[in-house]
């Protein structure tokens, strides 16, 4: 069907494809979750902003583990050095997102206010947390890990927790937490009723939304100016056997910038970035809502292919031993699986598609204060 | 390689896994007989129906969220805590993952918002098409993992590549249609689906014994009988021995479950009671049923069922064989055009596996001497006497379902289900068995299949990330924490649920069946 480096290069763009689904899907309901206790302040305002997101959030977060299963399969080095790497973190992530479906479920079944309270910041928590740590990951992913390959290919691993905060990493965290509520308060505004919710969501929205414009410029300044990026020396085969010893790769600072020079249809994804977030600004401020979340929508698409585009063809780039570093081209699985795997992700997706779109049509329309009331089914 | 982090890895992946199959069960059953019983309520219309199907939707949602947030540290667990597996069987291990993930995963989670969300906004028949894709999706992702567990029970279809140092497929269809996985997966969803039946039946027969909600305990005691009969004959009849005996670690397994420390002559006789002694490697006290075992497990009367000194003796042969393989790789990797060493590690590649068992004892298999390659051997041994003690219960407890739901069967057929107290009360005593059982299974099926990973392929000791006991223990409080929490939480919310019954205002209720529901108690204040 495809040859093995075309192969390659569609399932980088797939896991692109899956990490901007997540984040545009899921992306709204931890930036929700994250701005659950401030937008609402009395039991009924909170029920509203929780069942705004209710009935589509378990949806949504299967792109988050369907990420993780494609990476797997598609990427297994990726998939096996990266979340034991980031081993602390990852744990983090997962204890906090498991906060979130008992979360929902649980809060409503009493009606004890502390019971309640302590609810909204367990959700507060499962939608901040993890925001947070998919930044910061994403910004050790652009520094480097600290792992080294032996010649059986296994990974020995030379750092700690508390090395993966470091001023960039931290910038990349808070840059995703900006993004995430940016795009939560204008999923807000479109789904609750016009009232005390809604103003605080276009407030929150508007903080956001200069946030992400600022932090994004700064980030993009600590890759030009700041001590990062690799390039690969040497010969690369695309086609060659996926091991990640065969390529030479070294430390070359700003070396993320360079794809830019060389291929200039690539600063699209950066433009979109800052354009989506100014749109999502003008959206909130004007009260076109529509706009808000597209604009927002397309900032999130606009920064995760930013990150992307820098660093192709690295995936994951070695900190400690640059010559294990994980590249598009010797990272992959075989050409037999990523063959089989596109075939199911074609004829599989667009149904997942099409009855996700269903789900959203049945629970079109606004959630008021009134239907929390009377609905027995909402949270 | 440090055994203290293989062992904390072990114990971690051991206790989330137990744990996320405490709900899976019960998830995969009740979905199924939401299904029955809505489409009862959708062909006759009748609004009791619709009452039952609702409470036992509550019940299913409240257990379905805690599935979802254990499943999400089992598919992260791979990478985080088995990070050499991962990349050693990703290529072909993976694929079954990211399908489970593509097929079932988003049809049941997207679903099941319509389904706890959608009674007022989806017509009558829509709502049952959301519960039906609810249970479809749930039942699709257990055949995915099972495939994915399969494989590494029996390990067709993939080949180790010497250039990229792991398996990678060779025939994608043998993955798919292993007997073992087909096997497991018919096995594992029946067992499900009689969980969720004896808690349906032992939640009514509480109900029947207390005299409350007898409208709506009625009902579910019948669809209980039906379907729990259905599941326990599928669970013990279809079994999982069909798949035994096809690869050397299901019969080191069926060895270890017998105690059968050597081959007894055709046909073998299945051991009903024994102590096995694992020092002397015999069992002691034994009491066996002649023919038996040799009619399960090899469907003759003139078969033997081998023991586990013959197979060790085997793994002994394959441990040789698997360091000539070794010694090829290693030439390999320093010079790729070698077609001698290339024709060596053809002729010796489906044991290069064993060769790995060594390196528990030495850095490079090469030096091993013959005497540790016959002590090595018998690393292949499970743990006996738990492989023994385990599968006794679980099958009594098989055998046991068998008799409760024959009973409930005929009890619920001559409409004498409500007022045999007997047999009320022993479904509610019977409700913690399934669990019993079920982790019992996975545990047979999982440490049977020790000191593999993969069997053949990959030992466990192998497989695990490069982590340090302190930040496993870090994990492994954090687990057991959140987990502890929730559990107590999820069984009290669901022991509210049951006292508090299904909704009045669920529905508008025709006289008679109103005033049954009316006989209940009043709601307890805990819930809202």
């Amino acid at each position: 069907m495809f040859d093995y480096e075309t192969l390659r290069l569609i399932w980088w763009a797939l896991m692109g494809i899956l990490l901007i689904g997540f984040a545009l899907t899921d992306g709204f309901d931890l930036g929700v979750a994250a701005l659950l206790p401030f937008v609402g302040r009395t039991d009924s305002e909170r029920r509203m902003v929780i069942n705004a997101i209710g009935p589509t959030w378990e949806g949504n977060q299967v792109w988050f583990i369907l990420a993780g299963g494609a990476i797997f399969a598609a990427w297994p080095f990726v998939y096996a050095i990266s979340f034991s790497g980031f081993y602390l973190a990852m744990f983090l992530v997962l204890a906090a997102l498991i906060l979130r479906p008992v979360g929902f479920k649980y809060r409503s079944k009493r009606p004890d206010p502390a019971w309640r309270s302590r609810w909204d910041w367990a959700l507060f928590v499962g939608g901040f947390v993890p925001a947070l740590v998919f930044g910061v990951a994403v910004g050790n992913v652009l520094s480097g890990a600290p792992f080294r390959l032996d010649s059986d290919l296994r990974t020995v691993f030379d750092g700690n927790f508390l090395g993966l905060f470091t001023p960039f990493t931290l910038l990349c965290g808070l840059l995703s937490v900006a993004m995430l509520v940016l795009h939560g308060s204008a999923w807000l505004a479109i789904k609750v009723e016009r009232g005390p919710v809604h103003d605080r969501a276009r407030a929150f929205g508007t903080v956001a939304g200069l946030a992400t414009l600022a932090l994004f410029a700064i980030g993009w300044g600590f890759v030009a100016y700041g001590e990062i990026g690799y390039r690969i020396v040497g010969a690369i085969d695309p086609a060659g056997a996926s091991n990640p010893l065969r390529t030479t790769s070294e430390i070359a600072h700003g070396g993320w910038l360079a794809n830019y020079g060389l291929h200039p249809w690539m600063m699209i994804a950066p433009v979109l970035g800052f354009v989506g977030a100014a749109l999502a600004l003008f959206g909130i401020r004007r009260g076109s809502e529509v706009a808000a979340f597209a604009g927002s929508s397309v900032a999130a698409l606009g920064i995760i292919a930013t990150v992307g585009l820098s660093m192709f063809p690295f995936i994951l780039p070695s900190s400690i031993d640059p010559h294990s570093s994980l590249t598009v081209w010797n990272a992959s699985s075989s050409a037999k699986t990523l063959g089989i795997m596109l075939v199911v992700t074609i004829v599989l997706l667009p149904i997942v598609l099409a009855y996700t779109s269903w789900a959203y049509t049945v629970m079109f329309g606004r959630v008021t204060t009134q239907d929390v009331a009377t609905n027995p089914d909402f949270y | 390689m440090d055994l203290g982090v293989i062992d904390l890895s072990r114990l971690q992946f051991a206790l989330t896994a137990l744990y996320h199959f405490l709900f899976v069960p019960l998830t995969l059953g009740l979905s199924m007989m939401l299904v029955i019983m809505e489409a009862v309520y959708v062909m006759t219309d009748r609004p009791i129906w619709r009452v039952v199907t609702r409470f036992w939707g509550r019940i299913f949602a409240i257990n379905f969220v805690l599935g979802v947030a254990t499943g999400l540290t089992m598919e992260f667990q791979f990478g985080t805590n088995w990070s050499y597996f991962s990349h050693y069987v990703g290529d072909i291990f993976g694929a079954p993952l990211a399908i489970e993930g593509l097929m079932a995963f988003f049809l049941e989670a997207t679903f099941v918002g319509l389904m706890v969300f959608g009674w007022e906004k989806l017509s009558k028949r829509g709502h049952l098409f959301t519960t039906v894709m609810v249970a479809l999706g749930t039942n699709l992702s257990a055949l995915w993992i099972l495939v994915a567990n399969g494989w590494m029970q029996n390990p067709t279809g993939a080949e180790f590549n010497t250039d990229t140092m792991r398996m990678e497929v060779s025939d994608f269809g043998a993955v798919i249609f292993n007997p073992i996985a087909q096997a497991k997966f018919v096995h594992t969803v029946s067992a499900g689906y009689v969980c969720a039946s004896v808690v349906v039946l032992g939640i009514s027969a509480f109900w029947l014994l207390k005299g409350r909600y007898i409208a709506v305990a009625r009902r579910s005691m019948t669809v209980a009988a039906a379907f729990g009969l259905a599941g326990s004959l599928s669970v013990v009849v279809l079994g999982d021995e069909s798949g035994y005996a096809l690869t050397d670690n299901q019969k080191m397994k069926l060895a270890a479950i017998e105690a059968a420390w050597h081959t007894a002559p055709a046909p073998a006789g299945l051991t009903l009671f024994g102590l096995p002694d694992v020092a002397a490697r015999e069992t002691r006290y034994e009491v066996q049923i002649p023919w038996v075992l040799g009619l399960i497990a090899t469907r003759s009367l003139d078969k033997e069922v081998t023991g586990m000194s013959e197979l060790v003796l085997k793994a002994q042969e394959r441990i040789t064989s698997g360091v000539i393989a070794y010694d090829a790789v290693e030439r390999l990797k320093v010079d790729r055009t070698n077609v001698a060493q290339r024709a060596r590690f053809e002729a010796h590649k489906r044991d290069l596996g064993y060769a790995l068992l060594l390196k528990r004892h030495v850095a490079d298999p090469r030096m091993a001497s013959p005497q540790l390659i016959a002590t090595t051997a018998w690393d292949v041994v499970p743990n006996v006497p738990l492989m023994f003690w385990s599968f006794r219960i679980m099958a009594f407890i098989g055998f046991f379902m068998i008799a409760l739901f024959g009973a409930a069967f005929v009890l619920t057929s001559l409409r004498l289900h409500t007022k045999t107290r007997w047999f009320l009360k022993l479904a509610v005593i019977a409700i913690p068995l399934p669990w019993i059982a079920i982790e019992l299974g996975w545990m047979l099926a999982e440490i049977g299949r020790q000191p593999w990973a993969i069997e053949g392929v990959l030992p466990t000791f192998l497989a695990a990330s490069s982590l340090t006991r302190g930040v496993l223990w870090t994990t492994i409080f954090g687990f057991t924490a959140i987990y502890g929490t929730l559990a107590v939480i999820e069984v009290r919310l669901i022991l509210a649920t049951i006292r508090k019954g299904p909704y009045e205002h669920d529905e508008d209720l025709p006289g008679p069946a109103a005033a049954r529901l009316a006989t209940a108690t009043p709601p307890l204040p805990l819930v809202a």
